[in-house]
């Protein structure tokens, strides 16, 4: 059955339906009992499961996903919060050096099934240590999957392939879109990794966008489309493995891309999404991929600073024109 | 809360240690050194070993009295220095030598090397960790799965002096203690970090110390005598294994050699390196067990020549064995 949840209900149930379902899962992270989640997503969940499966730790990024390994190389299943993207380098170490190579250096003979689940929050005043989005640092770690949810049906889905998983998983949630609101169906049905979503068919303009920029990007196909024009947005859901397929197969039939992304544009995923369209695509181009971005600033506190720093639909629909022109 | 374990030679036979469990320590210690010379030998004169190794020599009490005391069931995880841990478990010399050749019939199939020499789960070594610090917070994991599925088993992680000091080990520590966990926490206290001595990297008396800041024991023992860091051992097994969390051994020992197989170690004085050389592990046991009558000279002779004969073989095997061919590897990325 159909119904609407937020985003941040999409995570809730699929979560809780883990605990409910396979003894082996179980919540470690900072703030994540008694509190009930610095995002209120495992709210309650203490009370629930108990202390052993919602486990609450001190501020300890680095021993946090440790524990996960060491737990999971013994067959649990554990899910561990950071509660923010920007503390995500303080277990780097745990995660890149340990977590996604322990099979490779085992010779096969170990798997690390972990989810490291985390959120950025730019857009809402945290300033530089609390906002950023860093997906493009884990382009370069093999042997790490990473999601990246844009809506709540997505988010359960892509939730569900994650604990099937015997890789280790960073699933990267966007804190702006927790209220927003989408069908969601109440079975656990799974949205497999490496397989992107069309999210809105076009034939002029191929928009690929991540996380938030979803959003911002079908807000702006849809005054693009009131001037004549058609408008494709591909959401490639994740990052590890990446489906460039989708993409160029867009790209093929378009022949124009803008790349709407959260994170830096130096050496953001737009970089890699960039380089694979030219790789696989470049007769088909009929103007300049384009990068609508974070610039390449730390995220400024001052919320008009903030908004103006932000990329949105505005300044995508300013891209499409100038692309059009060109 | 810091307490020291000694104990005296004379006393070894009133532990309730059999003589084939003494001779079986013995063995294994040599077993270690000769494969550490073995090692040294393909290294710096044949050339047929490459990469960083580094070597146990001087520390293999360690290794063999913390594995003495464990049960089947309880895991180690290893760390850079890790071929003494890895033998002392008892993964065959041949799969630790196909290792550090880089074969395929090695224990990490060529894909870890000497640093990951100590990966055998299905022999109770779990894992070998080459960050310093960084194994601790993956025993804790361990160790909570343990206590998450009931039940009493323990894992005992190894780590350098080094290790100490470094943030991964803090937190882990920390975790395992307000949990408590049943973690064994072995610092193999061999006084340098490379070439930093340990004595100028923290400001404490011992190394056990550190213990004080996490409200756990912290026991200080002699990691030059297998029977001292095995009874240590078995203490903290106990504690672990009735809930009452982990415990921090410093076991004091000796690097005899440099940190790597290619460092001459030319930091350390000549008098402290003389002085450790009179302290050798494997001498001082083999005269003490000659002296108790659990063994005889042409006992030791024996296991030598045992011990060398299958080293020899280990070398051919591992020279004889295959690589894995390079398109393999992508099916080590993923499960």
């Amino acid at each position: 059955m159909l119904r609407e949840l937020t985003y941040a209900e999409a995570i809730r149930e699929a979560l809780r339906n883990a605990l409910i379902k396979n003894p082996k899962v179980f919540l470690i992270g900072e703030d994540i009992g008694a509190y009930g989640g610095a995002f209120k997503i495992t709210n309650g969940f203490l009370e629930e499961f108990g202390s052993e499966r919602i486990r609450d730790t001190p501020i300890s990024e680095a021993a946090i996903v440790g524990a996960a390994i060491g737990a999971a190389l013994m067959g649990l299943k554990p899910i561990a919060e950071i509660m923010y993207m920007d503390f995500i380098p303080i277990c780097l170490e745990q995660l890149a050096n340990q977590a996604a190579k322990i099979r490779f250096m085992s010779g096969g003979k170990l798997k690390v099934p972990i989810i490291v689940r985390t959120q950025y929050s730019l857009g809402r005043a945290h300033g530089a240590q609390h906002s950023q989005f860093i997906p493009a640092w884990f382009l370069q770690v093999p042997g790490l999957k990473v999601a990246l949810p844009s809506t709540p049906y997505d988010a359960k889905g892509l939730f569900n392939q994650a604990l099937k998983e015997e890789n280790p998983v960073l699933y990267i949630e966007c804190s702006l879109l927790y209220r927003v609101k989408g069908p969601v169906p109440e079975e656990d049905y799974i949205i497999p990794f490496g397989k992107a979503d069309v999210k809105k068919e076009g034939d002029d303009v191929t928009i690929v966008a991540i996380s938030r920029m979803v959003h911002e990007a079908l807000a702006a196909a849809k005054i693009l489309e009131e001037k004549g024009l058609s408008i494709e947005v591909i959401d490639p859901r994740t990052i590890q493995p990446l489906d460039i397929e989708t993409i160029v197969n867009s790209v093929k039939k378009t022949g124009r891309v803008i790349i709407a992304e959260d994170d830096h544009k130096t050496g953001g995923v737009g970089a890699e999404i960039t380089a694979s369209i030219i790789e696989n695509a470049f007769d088909y181009l009929d103007a300049p991929i384009t990068r609508v971005a974070s610039p390449d600033i730390p995220i400024p506190f001052s919320p008009q600073l903030e908004l103006e720093y932000m990329p949105n639909k505005d300044k995508i629909i300013q891209a499409v024109n100038s692309l059009l022109k060109g | 809360m810091i307490k020291e374990i000694t104990i005296s030679p004379k006393d070894y036979l009133k532990l309730g240690l059999t003589r084939d469990k003494l001779v079986w320590m013995l063995k294994k210690m040599m077993e270690i050194r000769f494969f550490e010379e073995k090692v040294e030998e393909l290294y710096l004169m044949k050339g047929l070993i490459t990469g960083p190794a580094h070597l146990y020599f001087g520390e293999e009490a360690v290794a063999v009295g913390v594995v003495s005391a464990l049960e089947e069931g309880d895991l180690i995880i290893s760390n850079h220095r890790g071929h003494g841990h890895a033998l002392a478990k008892g993964i065959p010399m041949k799969e630790v030598m196909a290792e550090l050749f880089g074969k395929a019939t090695g224990t990490c199939k060529g894909l870890g090397g000497s640093m990951h020499v100590a990966i055998s789960p299905e022999r109770g070594s779990l894992f070998a960790s080459a960050i310093v610090g960084s194994g601790v917070p993956i025993a804790v994991g361990v160790a909570l799965a343990f206590k998450y599925e009931k039940s009493d088993r323990v894992i005992a992680v190894f780590f350098g002096d080094g290790a100490v000091n470094t943030g991964a080990f803090h937190e882990a520590v920390n975790m395992a203690a307000i949990w408590n966990l049943p973690v064994i926490l072995v610092c193999e206290n061999n006084m340098y970090a490379i070439g930093m001595k340990a004595e100028k990297a923290v400001a404490l008396k011992s190394l056990a110390e550190r213990a004080l800041g996490y409200g756990i024991p912290g026991i200080i023992v002699d990691g030059n005598d297998p029977i001292a860091v095995w009874l240590a051992t078995k203490e903290a097994i106990e504690k672990a294994r009735k809930g009452e969390g982990p415990t921090l051994l410093e076991c004091k020992t000796y690097r005899l050699k440099g940190h790597g197989i290619y460092d001459q170690a030319k930091y350390r004085p000549k008098e402290e390196v003389e002085a450790w050389l009179k302290k050798d592990p494997i001498i001082n046991f083999k005269k003490n067990l000659i002296e108790l009558n659990v063994l005889s000279e042409s006992d030791v002779k024996t296991f030598e020549e045992e011990i060398k004969r299958e080293l020899d073989e280990a070398v051919n095997f591992a020279q004889k064995s295959p690589i894995l061919s390079f398109e393999e590897l992508k099916n080590y990325v993923y499960a």
